[in-house]
């Protein structure tokens, strides 16, 4: 067990670029979040996060950041999966699986192709905070300025079809092009979780911070707000507790979050039974 | 003689191979407050869905406003089936009356006072101003019908469509909403669908009944009860009636 404290711990730089790390990729799962979960589209969450797989695999056969190789593979599977649902009415759960499978093997492929050992494949897969560098912070601030510009300008678009897509389409909402927009800033989110907690657990952090601060709510904005807090609790509990447990920092992250939505779940649910 | 707000001719609209709507032919004029009638599944929604332009019709013609369906939605305000929300959604009263707003606001503009001021002057019309903070899940069936009228009304239209604006609301509710209705009848152009047939004759000035009588009748007895809910997606023809104020349709084109 570590028993180095908190401020301590954070005289490292790779210590202090974690706790940026955990607060910058927050605010993106907190906002994009509330939207996944009120829409309550986790499922095409986890579909785009794991057809990232390809670009990491890319990304090894090419020789740059993987996260770089990422961006593009999660944009063609926000599109992909949007666009065959919605215009060539394919079922939705069949556009996920076959986007989520495609994506995974080309990785496979790619990575096999790749001369040598693939270093640090696991961290791509399951996260690993305590190794996020310099350069990483930037791309995942500059992806956060981003989302947020965009989730401020199309904020009463962005509300209206996930309230009442119907009515915004009578409104003269283009409909299918604001949601691609919303599938794609899933799919940047996706891009700034991978380093924190890994492709296979992003769709986690996009929806119980969320989930949790829902109950708390009562407008779209105050749940974004809370959702971020939560977010920056679970992410710096888990970070915390898994340097005390020296245990893997991304599963840590996932299971704090996951332990905190059961009480809450549960607590609401005796609440009910109570009431009724 | 003036256009017709809503002209439908020989209109027939097929959904998943199955026929909803055939042969439908009807005109709403402006001032009208029209109230469609007929079984779940004959088809009522199908019609507002057409004349909002959500559902394209397999064959005749439909104008609102003189245009195909669809252009002229900012001068229409639509009142959904309150059953489909997500009751658990987190946005207040308020913001769902300012989506009203959105037919008259660009992509990227933000609201501004002038859309404040015709959301609060829209939820003391249908007297809801008090509970404008509440969240959406909190309201009980008629305040929450009563916050999708506002919000409909918040778009300034012309014409108002209601589907089941009385469904799942309380008998007292009902005649507040009936009333709040026979208010707004000076201002709008009202179409409503229901299969609320008690109240309802006394306040529209005409109602057509979605579902063939005749047909219905004829199938019905040859192939016995037991098929006879799958016959009622066999709507078929616009019947109109009359009701004891009302003017005949004929006689009602001259003075609209």
């Amino acid at each position: 067990m570590n028993t180095t404290t908190m401020p301590d711990i954070l005289h490292f730089e790779f210590m202090r670029n974690a706790l940026f790390a955990a607060i910058l990729s927050s605010v993106a799962c907190g906002i994009i979040g509330t939207y996944v979960v009120v829409r309550k589209i986790g499922f095409i969450s986890g579909g785009i996060a794991h057809t990232a797989f390809g670009g990491i695999g890319l990304g090894y056969y090419l020789g740059v950041n993987p996260l770089v190789g990422i961006i593009p593979f999660s944009l063609v599977a926000a599109l992909g999966i949007g666009l065959l649902t919605r215009k060539a009415k394919v079922a939705e759960d069949t556009a996920i699986g076959a986007f989520w499978a495609a994506g995974m093997a080309i990785g496979v492929i790619l990575i096999g192709l790749t001369p040598g050992y693939a270093p640090n494949l696991f961290s791509y897969l399951f996260g690993n905070i305590l190794t996020v560098p310099s350069a990483d912070l930037k791309l995942i601030l500059m992806l956060d300025l981003m989302i947020a510009l965009m989730v401020w300008l199309f904020s009463k678009e962005f509300l209206a079809i996930s309230f009442d897509e119907e009515y915004a389409r009578i409104s003269g909402l283009k409909t299918v092009a604001l949601d691609l927009l919303m599938l794609c800033l899933i799919a940047l989110t996706v891009v700034i979780m991978v380093r924190v907690v890994g492709i296979v657990m992003v769709i986690a952090l996009l929806t119980i911070p969320a989930a949790v601060a829902r109950s708390f709510s009562r407008t779209l904005h105050g749940m974004m707000v809370l959702a971020i807090a939560f977010s920056v609790m679970f992410s710096i509990a888990g970070l915390w507790l898994s340097w005390v447990f020296d245990v893997a920092s991304g599963a840590t992250i996932i299971l704090v979050a996951s332990f905190v939505f059961l009480v809450t779940s549960l607590i609401k649910a005796s609440r009910f039974r109570m009431a009724h | 003689m003036s256009e017709p707000v809503i002209f439908c001719d020989r209109l027939c609209v097929d959904l998943g191979g199955m026929t909803v709507l055939q042969g439908l032919s009807i005109s709403v004029y402006n001032g009208d407050f029209l109230a469609v009638l007929g079984p779940n599944g004959g088809g009522k929604t199908t019609l507002l869905r057409v004349i909002l332009g959500l559902e394209k019709p397999t064959s005749g013609t439909v104008t609102v406003f003189g245009a195909p369906p669809g252009i002229a939605s900012h001068r229409i305000g639509y009142v959904p089936q309150r059953l489909f929300f997500d009751r658990e959604f987190p946005i207040s009263a308020w913001e769902v009356v300012m989506m009203g707003r959105l037919s008259r606001r660009k992509l990227l503009q933000r609201y501004g006072g002038a859309d404040r001021e015709k959301a609060t002057e829209a939820l003391e019309i249908t007297g809801v101003a008090g509970i404008r903070n509440r969240r959406i899940g909190a309201l009980s069936g008629g305040e929450l019908q009563r916050v999708l009228i506002a919000r409909a009304l918040a778009s300034e239209p012309e014409l108002l469509l209601l589907d089941e604006p009385t469904a799942s609301v309380d008998p007292e509710m009902k005649s507040t909403i009936y009333d709040l209705l026979e208010r707004l009848r000076e201002r709008h152009t009202i179409v409503l669908v229901t299969h609320d047939t008690g109240t309802i004759a006394r306040h529209v000035s005409r109602i057509a009944c979605l579902n063939c009588t005749l047909e219905m009748h004829e199938k019905g007895s040859t192939l016995g009860r037991k098929t006879l809910d799958s016959l009622y997606r066999y709507p078929v023809d616009v019947v109109e009636h009359l009701d004891a104020g009302g003017a005949k349709p004929d006689e009602h084109h001259d003075h609209a």
